[in-house]
């Protein structure tokens, strides 16, 4: 090193020495802990995973016992209809609570947005409350309210079908939310709907924000109806907060897990209706023991989560609006 | 809340007539909604103070009784609840208090200084925040179980030490907030680099670092996955595990549970209430600014 180019620096003191290599190296050593972390419990994790998708292992039964099974445990998942049905109760839990959120935070927010600027603070910490309330809270509160015979819902449902008018579009029968296939996966979808609009409506809020105001004022000089702003205007200048929006969604609700695992139980309710695919995963290691055809599972959900992107960025994204910085 | 008066003021903006009417519409929207949204709440504090046969009896109750001190004491008895919130309570302040100093630091790093790969490593750190987390379920368990990491907290607190998105939120708020000539001149007073960290940037954080800290803390206060692979008994279980065990148990006392989940959720409402703004902007941030 030395015989080479630098004789100034042979000549600094050793402080100056010391200066030059903390200022050189201070920034590396600064982020390190970010790379050494995620190298231990991110990567090698995850790479590990990979590996172990393609061996049979019962990590009961020791390193030892790990054996190369090829592509046998995606098959095995493919093949097993447990996990189809995963599949297809994460989807219809997740169009069943990703719609409705989105449908009841848009005009939400635009309600706050157009008539209560002043107490917009107030209104969107009341919504945003769910969101910070711990799963397993939320979780237990709902089945007492969705209790069958004493639920509070169930409770204010027969008063509403007791109602002159309105009563006909009440159930007359009290409905068995936890106990009834039918009414499972509605049970969960309406508490994660509860739980997430909030975090949408100050989504679409600062979405709504960023929308110029002469555009309003302009179509309110032309004759345009409040409707007809927010079916002009609004909703199509909203588009990008909304792709933002339902991307976080698409990926949460694939991942679906700590709602229906409390509330319907580590069994997945009855007959499995309430069974998530992260649920399944879950199940498959921890009771089952085995974590090749766990691993092999987590890795199919991941593939199914890039494809699903996918979709969502060529239907939704690409026309964002340029210079939004 | 206030003013269905207003509507007047603005009748230049739009056609008289129209704007009352959609105006009553919005407070209605609201209206229901807010009443949806807080009604659960309401009936958790209300349940908490009522025995489990109270609870379960038609029409259920719709007021506070007078059985929170039995409750109390049952819960305790079921689970001691305390340890329960103190190992909640720990597991957060770690998380916290490490992630803010290597978040800050590394966040420093990145909106301060030019060094060789700076935004290709920078890329990194945001790109590791678009792994699913569910990846991770599976290998995590048995990492912690190798480690022998099983049913202590630092298997939860050391992962997230430096979490991507923390890096991101600290970078983006030094390097816009923090003039790079206080850098400059800390330097040339002979400060080391770790110095000027230390005592020119983490006291000018204070925003960003309060509102990381509020989303670590509650975060990790929150999380229910993570400590339901790690802890396996009740003397090591936080609240919410502590809650779900309670609940599995054959003969449910509502009743407790419920003071229990009262006793979990009320501290966050505190912090909310006196905090909303900077907690929704943090968590939000990820979403809005990435």
């Amino acid at each position: 090193m030395q015989a080479r180019a630098h004789p100034p620096t042979e000549r600094l003191p050793i402080g100056a020495r010391w200066n030059n290599f903390q200022r050189r190296y201070a920034p590396y050593i600064f982020i390190s802990p970010f790379f050494i972390l995620f190298a231990i419990f991110g990567l090698f994790p995850i790479l590990f995973s990979l590996y172990l998708s393609f061996q049979s292992w019962q990590p009961a039964a020791g390193l030892g016992e790990m054996k190369f099974v090829g592509w046998r445990n995606f098959t095995d998942n493919l093949t097993d209809p447990t996990f189809w049905q995963s599949l297809r109760n994460t989807a219809v839990i997740g169009i069943e609570s990703g719609l409705p959120q989105h449908l009841i935070a848009i005009p939400l927010a635009f309600a706050i947005h157009m008539a209560f600027k002043k107490a917009q603070g107030f209104l969107t910490a009341l919504y945003f409350l769910p969101y910070i309330t711990s799963v397993v809270a939320i979780a237990v509160i709902f089945v007492t309210i969705f209790s069958w015979q004493y639920g509070v819902l169930n409770a204010l449902l027969t008063f509403l079908a007791g109602l002159p008018v309105i009563g006909g579009l009440f159930p007359q029968e009290k409905i068995n939310w936890l106990g009834n296939r039918e009414f499972v996966q509605p049970a969960v979808a309406a508490v994660v709907v509860w739980r997430y609009v909030g975090w949408n409506v100050v989504l679409y809020l600062s979405g709504l924000q960023a929308i110029p105001k002469d555009l309003y004022e302009a179509a309110s000089v032309d004759g345009a109806t409040t409707g007809q702003s927010f079916r002009f205007i609004t909703l199509p200048l909203l588009r990008p907060i909304m792709f933002v929006a339902i991307t976080l969604t698409l990926i949460g609700n694939l991942q679906l897990f700590e709602e229906p695992y409390i509330i319907a139980g580590d069994s997945g309710g009855i007959g499995n209706v309430a069974l998530t695919t992260v649920m399944y995963m879950y199940r498959t290691y921890n009771f089952y023991g085995d974590a090749g055809l766990a691993a092999a599972m987590s890795w199919l959900l991941f593939v199914l989560i890039g494809a699903l992107t996918l979709v969502n960025n060529r239907i939704f994204g690409r026309e964002r609006l340029s210079g939004s910085d | 809340m206030a003013a269905p008066a207003r509507p007047t003021t603005h009748v230049t903006r739009a056609r008289a007539g129209r704007v009352p009417m959609s105006r009553w519409g919005a407070i209605l929207l609201l209206a229901i909604g807010a009443l949806i949204t807080v009604a659960p709440f309401y009936f958790m504090f209300v349940f908490a103070t009522h025995g489990r046969s109270e609870i379960f009896q038609l029409p259920p109750p719709v007021w506070f009784g007078d059985n929170a001190t039995s409750n109390y004491q049952s819960l305790l008895e079921r689970t001691p609840f305390w340890r329960n919130l103190w190992n909640s309570l720990y597991l957060a302040i770690m998380a916290t208090v490490t992630t803010l100093f290597f978040c800050s630091l590394a966040g420093y790093a990145f909106a301060m200084y030019s060094f060789k790969g700076r935004e290709l490593l920078f890329s990194i750190v945001l790109a590791t925040l678009l792994i699913p987390s569910t990846l991770n379920i599976v290998p995590f368990a048995l990492i912690m179980q190798a480690l022998g990491w099983i049913d202590t907290p630092r298997a939860l607190w050391v992962p997230g030490m430096a979490s991507a998105f923390g890096i991101f939120l600290m970078r983006q708020y030094i390097g816009s907030a923090i003039p790079r000539e206080l850098v400059e001149a800390a330097r040339i007073d002979g400060s080391s680099e770790f110095g000027i960290y230390r005592r020119v940037i983490l006291p000018l954080c204070g925003p960003a670092l309060a509102t990381l800290g509020l989303v670590t803390f509650i975060n990790s206060w929150n999380n229910f996955l993570g400590p339901l692979i790690i802890f396996r008994s009740n003397e090591t279980y936080t609240a919410p595990l502590a809650l779900r065990s309670i609940q599995g148990l054959v003969n449910t006392d509502w009743g407790a549970l419920m003071l229990g989940v009262a006793l979990t959720v009320v501290p966050l409402i505190v912090v909310f209430v006196f905090a909303a703004r900077q907690l929704i902007d943090g968590l939000t941030s990820g979403a809005l600014k990435g």
